[in-house]
């Protein structure tokens, strides 16, 4: 199994072990008493007789009963544990994941402003979370099922559209584990993958808003901020820059250019058309590709946006 | 006897040419035209499998083919595998030539619907393949809303072709039970008929009963197209998770309708190898019947963590454990049956073994996943991928291949290379383990399914897995030239070279006549009444 982190590794962990040695056992009997059979009455002569024997009522209630007991006990000690794993206890720190094609979006609602993105092209910071604090995520999605899954935490549950899901879990261990999507949803399903990072609860804070919150640098330039909201707000997931075609138009060579529409008409791709499509992306949608984009009103500032424009600019 | 026959026509040179192929109504030609589309098919899953293996042998994706290639193949290399091979593969093509022959009756009970559910397989398997490739279709096989609902309309064509398939599994599966029911030769209680036929008879009643659910989920899926009314698609208010239980309340008595068959043929193998009375004949029957009734209500185990109320996940975790009992009596009498007797490593009995050594990884895997806090953790990993593999493969494919090597001289009254038969079981025992027993560890270290491109960790169990598959392709490769070559060359047998006592082998000639016998055979003893058994000094 890999690293234990979260309080409920030990639990699911226990029982895994406790089921790998119960099959061990029956498969060893198994293939003993097979492999013993087969060495033993392996045809030595053309006519070698056979018992006649046909059943036995003892041996057939024994293998019968004794693995329905067995069965019994494994059955109630994963209900316990995943009972026990269904039940938030109380006051634990709220967090709210969006999945998206094809990335993860974390808010914090005690913390506005707050939000850290997965990214497509590399294992990015996810989920910030303190050791040692019940942490209650509330999920769900803006497009198709995905389903949020920490191994090192062993909790997985579906991220599902049109309702929320929950899970919660304690971390005990510092350090960054791997976050992945599991129920497919696309092209890119194998890299909707995120890295969550277990802190200290005294550095928690500091480093989540650190982490999380996306301002200006000072002496950064425009088109410098604006590449880092591109890769930081998802939107590389669908949009390239070096005119390579994904689910959304290349930015390359994007500003200026005349695009073709779905609807017949054509646009110049400029700071108005830009800023439109990142606010209501679904109503100017160009010719060839699904409206399919989710909005950005009230996850970018208008600051941000004039920064992706001064970005793209620079993409020749 | 049947050593007269020998020398008249039989049911392969009766009548001649492509006519009387297409439209004939016999049940055993009928079985060899699904057995060679059922092959076909298999090479063709096959192969989308090793592309996808190939394409996993570094952990960066693309090196092989595109993200969407990959999912389009993964789609192909589930949907072939699981409707147009492993269903039909044992019920319809051994099936339709074994059962009248075993029950010792001239033909099925309807002759005209089996060749209608013939053709509705052949049909139905061009439209579900042209929607598959035509649809561009990459959901997997699962068809899963609301994702399949982005690629146009092909969630309706694909479960429409997997209705029609499974139409001719209603009628094959209606055939069979009237067949089991009313053409029994004189003599053939019920509990003397053997436990191949207990199996097809059980795989039938759960097709019947199943595959009606896969209409109602079309008629669903049609209607919030058409009428706009939100059913499964959340944009319109509906619950994409409903399609998942629709789904599933058809595709989990589907894994039994694939694996049940397996069993029947597990079970004629073991005893006739071994000269053995099958050891708990009634066991074996009863928890067939068993199963087939449990397993239309286990199938939310499939969706622990989808959102399912927690008390539902319970309630089918503790069914689950229910369906895992009547498994394990049947895996301790095979293993039994070997028990003081004459045990005879032929090709077929290899396949038996290599059955109980992979089906019992299969099913002791099951417990992990039906634990439901273990489950929580592997569920959609490669843990749960090599499990059904292990099942599927593992259980239904061995079986069948044995079940192919067993009848095959009855089938075409010639003998295949036994040398060359136990060379590629060996790659196909080496192969299969070497394919899937990784994925096991791959999947508990937390590596998910449906990935094309993966974390460099698990890069070497990956590697592995991929020489397995292409040790796999190896040792199918093998059987099929030795198969083909023995048509023509093969050393030619008398009517019952493994001396077994079903009326396949005691009352007709290899291959048998048309009519399948000359006269109305009569049925005394028990199939599993083999001379060698020592009567003397009865043990019991």
């Amino acid at each position: 199994m890999p690293t234990a982190a979260s309080t409920f590794a030990e639990d699911t962990d226990n029982l895994y072990f406790f089921i790998t040695a119960l099959d061990t056992l029956f498969f060893v009997l198994i293939m003993g008493a097979m492999g013993y059979f087969m060495w033993k009455y392996r045809r030595r002569s053309k006519d070698q007789k056979t018992s006649s024997i046909t059943h036995s009522g003892v041996i057939e209630f024994l293998w019968s009963a004794i693995p329905t007991v067995l069965l019994l006990v494994v059955f109630i000690w994963g209900e316990c544990d995943f009972v026990r794993q269904s039940v938030a206890p109380a006051d634990p720190l709220e967090v709210r994941v969006t999945g998206q094609k094809w990335y993860w979006t974390v808010e914090y609602p005690k913390y506005p402003g707050v939000s850290l993105n997965s990214s497509t092209e590399e294992p990015a910071l996810t989920l910030m979370v303190p050791k040692g604090k019940p942490v209650r995520l509330t999920m769900t999605s803006t497009d198709v099922i995905h389903s949020f899954f920490v191994p090192a935490f062993r909790v997985k549950r579906d991220v599902v559209p049109g309702r929320y899901t929950q899970i919660w879990f304690e971390a005990t261990r510092i350090g960054e584990f791997n976050l992945f999507c599991t129920e497919y949803c696309g092209d890119f399903h194998s890299n909707m993958t995120g890295v969550v990072k277990v802190l200290e609860p005294d550095d928690f804070e500091r480093e989540l808003i650190k982490a999380g919150v996306l301002t200006q640098e000072e002496g950064e330039s425009m088109a410098a901020y604006g590449e880092r909201i591109y890769k930081r707000r998802g939107c590389v997931a669908c949009h390239s820059v070096d005119g390579a075609d994904g689910t959304g138009p290349s930015w390359q060579g994007l500003y200026g250019r005349t695009e073709s529409l779905s609807d017949g008409t054509t646009v110049k791709a400029e700071d108005q058309y830009i800023k439109d499509s990142i606010y209501e992306p679904n109503k100017q949608v160009v010719a060839g590709y699904a409206p399919q984009m989710p909005s950005y009103q009230g996850q970018l500032d208008n600051e941000q946006v004039t920064a992706v424009i001064e970005y793209i600019k620079t993409l020749k | 006897m049947a050593d007269a026959h020998s020398t008249e026509s039989n049911y392969l040179t009766a009548t001649t040419g492509l006519k009387s192929w297409l439209f004939t109504l016999d049940h055993k030609r009928i079985g060899l035209m699904y057995l060679v589309g059922v092959l076909v098919f298999f090479l063709a899953g096959g192969v989308f499998a090793l592309t996808l293996r190939t394409e996993l042998l570094t952990p960066q994706g693309g090196d092989f083919i595109s993200a969407t290639t990959y999912n389009k193949m993964f789609t192909l290399h589930g949907a072939v595998m699981v409707f147009l091979v492993i269903i039909p593969s044992v019920p319809a093509a051994l099936g339709n030539f074994l059962l009248p022959l075993m029950l010792g009756a001239k033909d099925v009970a309807f002759p005209r619907l089996n060749l209608l559910s013939f053709w509705i397989y052949t049909l139905g398997s061009m439209f579900f393949l042209f929607t598959l490739a035509a649809g561009q279709l990459d959901t997997g096989w699962t068809f899963y809303t609301p994702y399949s609902n982005t690629t146009g309309t092909a969630v309706i064509s694909a479960t429409f072709g997997a209705f029609i398939l499974g139409f001719s599994s209603i009628l094959t599966g209606l055939n069979f039970i009237v067949t089991v029911h009313k053409m029994r030769a004189p003599g053939m209680t019920w509990n003397k008929m053997p436990l191949m036929v207990w199996a097809l008879y059980s795989t039938a009643v759960i097709q019947v009963l199943a595959t009606p659910v896969l209409a109602i989920t079309l008629l669903l899926l049609i209607v919030e197209r058409t009428l706009m009314i939100g059913i499964f698609d959340p944009a319109m208010g509906g619950d994409p998770v409903l399609y998942q239980h629709f789904f599933w309340f058809y595709s989990h008595p589907a894994v039994y309708i694939m694996i049940l068959p397996g069993f029947g043929i597990e079970s004629e193998l073991i005893a006739v190898h071994s000269r053995k009375h099958i050891f708990g004949y009634k066991a074996i029957a009863l928890s067939s019947v068993a199963i087939a009734i449990i397993s239309f209500v286990v199938w939310g185990h499939h969706m622990f963590v989808s959102g399912q109320s927690e008390l539902a996940g319970i309630v089918f975790s503790f069914l689950t454990f229910a369906v895992a009992v009547p498994t394990a009596i049947k895996t301790f009498s095979w293993v039994a049956t070997l028990y003081k007797g004459s045990i005879e490593f032929n090709t077929p009995m290899l396949y038996g073994l290599m059955f109980l050594f992979t089906f019992s990884i299969g099913g002791l895997t099951g417990i992990f996943l039906g634990a439901l806090s273990v489950d929580v953790h592997l569920h959609d990993t490669y843990f749960v991928v090599a499990h059904f593999h292990y099942v599927m493969m593992g259980g239904t494919i061995i079986a069948f291949v044995g079940g192919i090597h067993h009848w095959w001289p009855k089938m075409f009254g010639v003998m295949y290379s036994e040398k060359w038969g136990k060379i590629s079981a060996l790659f196909i025992f080496v192969g299969f383990n070497m394919t899937f027993f990784n994925q096991f560890l791959l999947g508990q270290q937390g590596m998910p399914r449906r990935y094309w491109s993966y974390a460099p960790q698990f890069q070497q169990q990956h590697i592995l897995s991929t020489v397995g598959g292409y040790l796999l392709l190896v040792g199918f490769m093998i059987i099929a030239i030795y198969l083909v070559h023995s048509l023509r060359n093969g050393e030619k047998v008398g009517p019952n070279p493994w001396n077994a006592q079903s009326l396949e082998w005691t009352a007709t000639a290899s291959p048998p006549i048309e009519h399948n016998f000359h006269g109305q055979p009569r049925v005394e003893n028990d199939p599993y009444n083999f001379p060698e058994i020592d009567r003397t000094g009865s043990s019991h």
